[in-house]
């Protein structure tokens, strides 16, 4: 298949950008999303020109480092991360619009990739249990009810690529952070930092510009991992509730 | 120089608790004097510098993703091994480190495996302390699995997310340093070059990949925990980010490569579709406790598997290993496919596959089941490859998967560079000549929590702070070294893309040195690889500029010291004359195709020494002396 690629180039992040024009040739179905873009860069470079620059590593949907919108789609057309996204949900001759996450916490470091730094300093402020190597019980001692230990894997699943903050208009990272809060809330090994954590992680997402949750649900939409927008929900009553209780 | 070992005397039960009364330490308010540069955030980089900031060091970090987070360990599947015996079944400290010694064909070092099967029961502990969502029983209690190459289960898991879970705990204890300030972390920076002054190890030089400034960072230890080599193949589970950069500058620097022949081929992959292909995806070798592999028994049969009769069948694995069925280890596995494929028996575009079957284990258990313990597997299987793996068999194919070759350290897991400790997968030390499933995790975290922190303070007792500069005329030079070789490559602007080189090399090196190696196809390997580095320093094309965010330029430097490090892969399989775990040499096997080890001459570690450019590597020779397990032929039947 041929494909019409407008593809967001932006020399640096203090450059204006706009879109430029590339057609893709002889892309095979079978191909993933960033496949076809190796096919164009390849081209690119052996002419000698810059290759379109975007974020990417595993390529099995996991590390969470590809971060693209595809045809105004965070990731694309199909549920699972942009590297797991495959030509054969698009057709002959398609056009395809290809931008970088969009949001004033995600600075534009060049072309389609960005700055999520912004995330790491929220697990930072307190996405974590204190805990120093060497003064652990046995992993046995206190067992935790499977409902709950499965329920915190489902939030603990959440790759860190930004998918929900790129889907939201108000560019949210209610669920990213909810996720992380409601990970360690569920389990025993979280209760003692529970309030002071789900503070301190509001606090920096506030600081770092992020907006407001008005339930849209696009997050959960857009989310690779299927985290529900039901964690948000618990993060708010954590938040309430750490809200009278004493402060650590 | 003679390679020294540093084991420590006394019975093999005791020596790691032998080196801890011996150790030296330094006091807690002496430690902040100290500073450590750690390379690398996966399990091994983030565990060790998180631990190392719990002790009071300072510690500084550095990776190439654009966060620790994203380190490669991520994609982990199936588990974590330890020695709990949680299951009743008869496990033990003894027993992990047995099968380990035996999985790894006997080509490692007995103490340093039996101290991995100390600590791993210490690792559960900890990750758990660290809210790692290990999966567990109705009753509250961890829940364990089977894997290749043991006949226990203590494998521990998180869905098939184990390497995810794991580091965002690593991740998670490294970051709460960061927000203490202990640590300072420097994500998007890929190491070049390491700085030795009067032969200690002292530094490092970094491109920062969003400038594209170079700087130099300086202090009382390095730590490289940059992982395997993978990608020189190519095609490999690896990320696209993998590398051998930080480990090969360092060798080119005097650090001695050790073993770099035992490269894993992991037998449960989703076959090569077609020329276009970036990686290939593993499946995790979890789902060979209830997905059985198959061929036709025919060759040529083009069936679908469901109109092939059970009688039809070959159950390869099953019937070649009765005692290990289909979680024989990865090496045995990954050689009975290509010999079933090889003789015209492999299913698939092309042939080179063999299926994994779930239909007898979904009649069993049910789909609910199958769907709770591989559900994600299933579905990124379907998603790849369009086909539902609950309807018809996965098919599946080796590939290149972990590297057991690596820097070599010594008890230490310090290199032979004073101050240079490796750790994970980027050392040569515990899988001997093929890894069992479910370990890398288990060394990452080892040597990262409870190894390095002792030895590395050890080192720094007899150290004096600070003593470095970045002004000194080592830390100069090689800066102006790394500057040197990005100008040459940015000034070649030749007609072929860095990845058209990358595919050249690593169809050379899977071709000739890949599952199976000779001679003769080594011979080929080591004539064709330099031509084709010759070609890259001449006709590649690398737009853009250096001083500017330019993944062309971090791609062709990778590629660069890809074309060097295959040389020596090579030279390391041509000099090993035997077949071991994952090297397997066609000249020496048995007469039913089993590897055959020759342990009267090849019972040693190979450890390079770089000689220069165009020079031949030289071969050091660590001995290993195997006094606590018998030398046995290794069999699974």
């Amino acid at each position: 298949m041929n494909l019409t690629l407008k593809v967001w180039r932006q020399s640096g992040p203090n450059d204006k950008g706009s879109f430029e024009i590339y057609q893709a040739k002889n892309i095979v179905p079978d191909m993933s999303f960033l496949e076809m873009l190796d096919v164009v860069n390849d081209e690119l470079m052996a002419n000698g020109k810059e290759p379109i620059s975007f974020d990417h590593d595993c390529r099995e949907g996991i590390c969470g480092s590809c971060s693209l919108v595809i045809n105004g789609r965070a990731h694309g057309p199909t549920r699972g991360t942009t590297c797991q996204t495959y030509m054969r949900n698009f057709y002959d001759g398609q056009v395809i619009v290809i931008e970088p996450w969009r949001a004033k916490a995600f600075p534009v470091i060049k072309d389609l990739s960005c700055d999520r730094s912004a995330f790491d300093r929220i697990i930072q402020s307190g996405g974590y249990v204190s805990a120093n190597v060497g003064g652990a019980p046995d992993g046995n001692a206190m067992p935790i009810p499977k409902v709950n230990s499965d329920r915190a894997m489902d939030a603990a699943e959440c790759i860190g690529c930004g998918a929900c903050v790129a889907a939201c208009k108000n560019a949210s990272a209610m669920l990213f952070v909810s996720a992380k809060v409601t990970h360690l809330g569920l389990l025993p090994q979280g209760q003692p930092e529970r309030a002071a954590r789900v503070q301190k992680m509001v606090s920096q997402m506030d600081q770092e510009g992020f907006g407001a949750c008005t339930n849209q649900y696009e997050c959960e939409a857009a989310c690779p991992k299927s985290i529900p927008a039901d964690f948000i929900a618990r993060m708010n009553c954590d938040y309430l509730s750490a809200s009278v209780t004493p402060k650590q | 120089m003679t390679l020294d070992s540093r084991i420590p005397s006394g019975p093999l039960q005791q020596k790691w608790d032998k080196f801890k009364a011996d150790q030296k330490l330094i006091n807690p308010a002496n430690k902040r004097k100290y500073k450590i540069l750690v390379v690398g955030t996966g399990l091994a980089g983030s565990s060790a510098a998180a631990s190392l900031a719990e002790l009071g060091y300072q510690v500084e970090t550095f990776c190439f993703q654009d966060s620790p987070r994203r380190a490669h360990s991520i994609a982990a599947q199936g588990g974590i091994n330890a020695a709990k015996n949680y299951q009743n079944d008869g496990d033990s400290i003894w027993r992990l480190f047995y099968d380990t010694i035996k999985g790894g064909d006997f080509r490692s070092r007995e103490a340093n495996v039996y101290r991995l099967a100390q600590v791993s029961v210490n690792i559960i502990d900890h990750c758990v302390a660290l809210g790692v969502p290990f999966a567990r029983e109705y009753g509250g209690l961890l829940d364990n699995r089977s894997f290749g190459g043991a006949q226990v289960s203590r494998t521990f898991y998180c869905r098939g997310q184990t390497g995810q879970q794991l580091l965002l705990g690593a991740y998670s204890t490294l970051s709460r340093q960061i927000g203490a300030g202990r640590v300072k972390s420097h994500p998007r920076c890929n190491m070049q070059d390491l700085v030795v002054v009067d032969g200690k190890a002292k530094g490092i030089i970094v491109r920062d990949l969003k400038t594209g400034k170079l700087e130099t960072h300086m202090g009382d230890a390095v730590v490289l925990a940059t992982g395997g080599y993978g990608p020189v193949f190519y095609l490999s589970t690896n990320a696209m980010g993998c590398n051998v950069t930080a480990t090969y500058r360092a060798h080119r620097r005097g650090a001695y490569f050790a073993n770099p022949c035992f490269t894993q081929i992991h037998p449960t992959c989703i076959p090569v579709t077609g020329d276009h292909q970036s990686k290939l995806t593993l499946m995790s070798e979890s789902l060979r406790n209830d997905g059985r592999i198959w061929v036709p028994k025919n060759p040529g049969d083009k069936r679908s598997p469901e109109q092939i009769p059970d009688s039809e069948r070959d159950y390869f694995l099953e019937r070649k290993y009765p005692s290990f069925g289909n979680l024989a280890p990865r090496d045995i596995s990954s050689r009975a496919a290509k010999e079933a494929c090889d003789a015209g028996r492999g299913v698939g575009e092309g042939g080179r596959g063999v299926y994994l079957d779930f239909s007898d284990a979904i009649k069993r258990l049910g789909d609910k089941l199958i769907k709770e313990r591989y559900g994600n597997l299933f579905d990124m299987y379907h998603h790849i490859t369009n086909e539902n793996p609950y309807k018809t068999p996965m098919r599946i194919y080796p590939a290149v998967h972990y590297c057991m070759g690596g820097l070599w350290v010594d008890y230490h897991l310090m290199s032979n560079i004073p101050g240079l400790f490796v750790l994970g997968e980027a050392n040569f030390s515990d899988h001997g000549a093929n890894r069992l499933g479910a370990s890398a995790l288990m060394q990452g975290l080892a040597d990262g929590y409870f190894i390095a922190p002792y030895t590395i303070s050890n080192y720094l007792a007899s150290t004096k702070p600070g003593e470095y500069s970045t002004d000194s005329q080592e830390a100069k030079q090689t800066l102006a070294d790394v500057q040197d070789r990005i100008n040459k490559i940015l000034n070649i602007h030749g007609k072929r893309s860095p990845m058209s080189f990358h595919r050249e090399l690593g169809k050379v090196v899977w071709d000739y040195c890949g599952m199976a190696r000779s001679k003769q196809s080594l011979d080929t390997a080591l004539k064709r690889i330099p031509e084709i580095r010759e070609e890259f320093w001449r006709n590649v094309s690398v737009p853009g500029s250096g001083d500017s965010f330019n993944q062309g330029l971090e791609y062709a430097l990778r590629v660069s010291d890809f074309l060097e490090f295959a040389e020596l892969l090579a030279e390391d399989a041509m000099a090993r004359e035997e077949s071991c775990g994952a090297h397997f040499r066609e000249e020496y096997q048995t007469e039913d195709g089993e590897a055959k080890r020759n342990d009267a001459e090849y019972a040693y570690v190979s450890a390079w020494e770089y000689k220069g450019p165009g020079n031949k590597p030289q071969l050091h020779k660590e001995n290993l002396s195997f006094e606590n397990v018998h030398l046995a032929v290794r069999s699974y039947k």
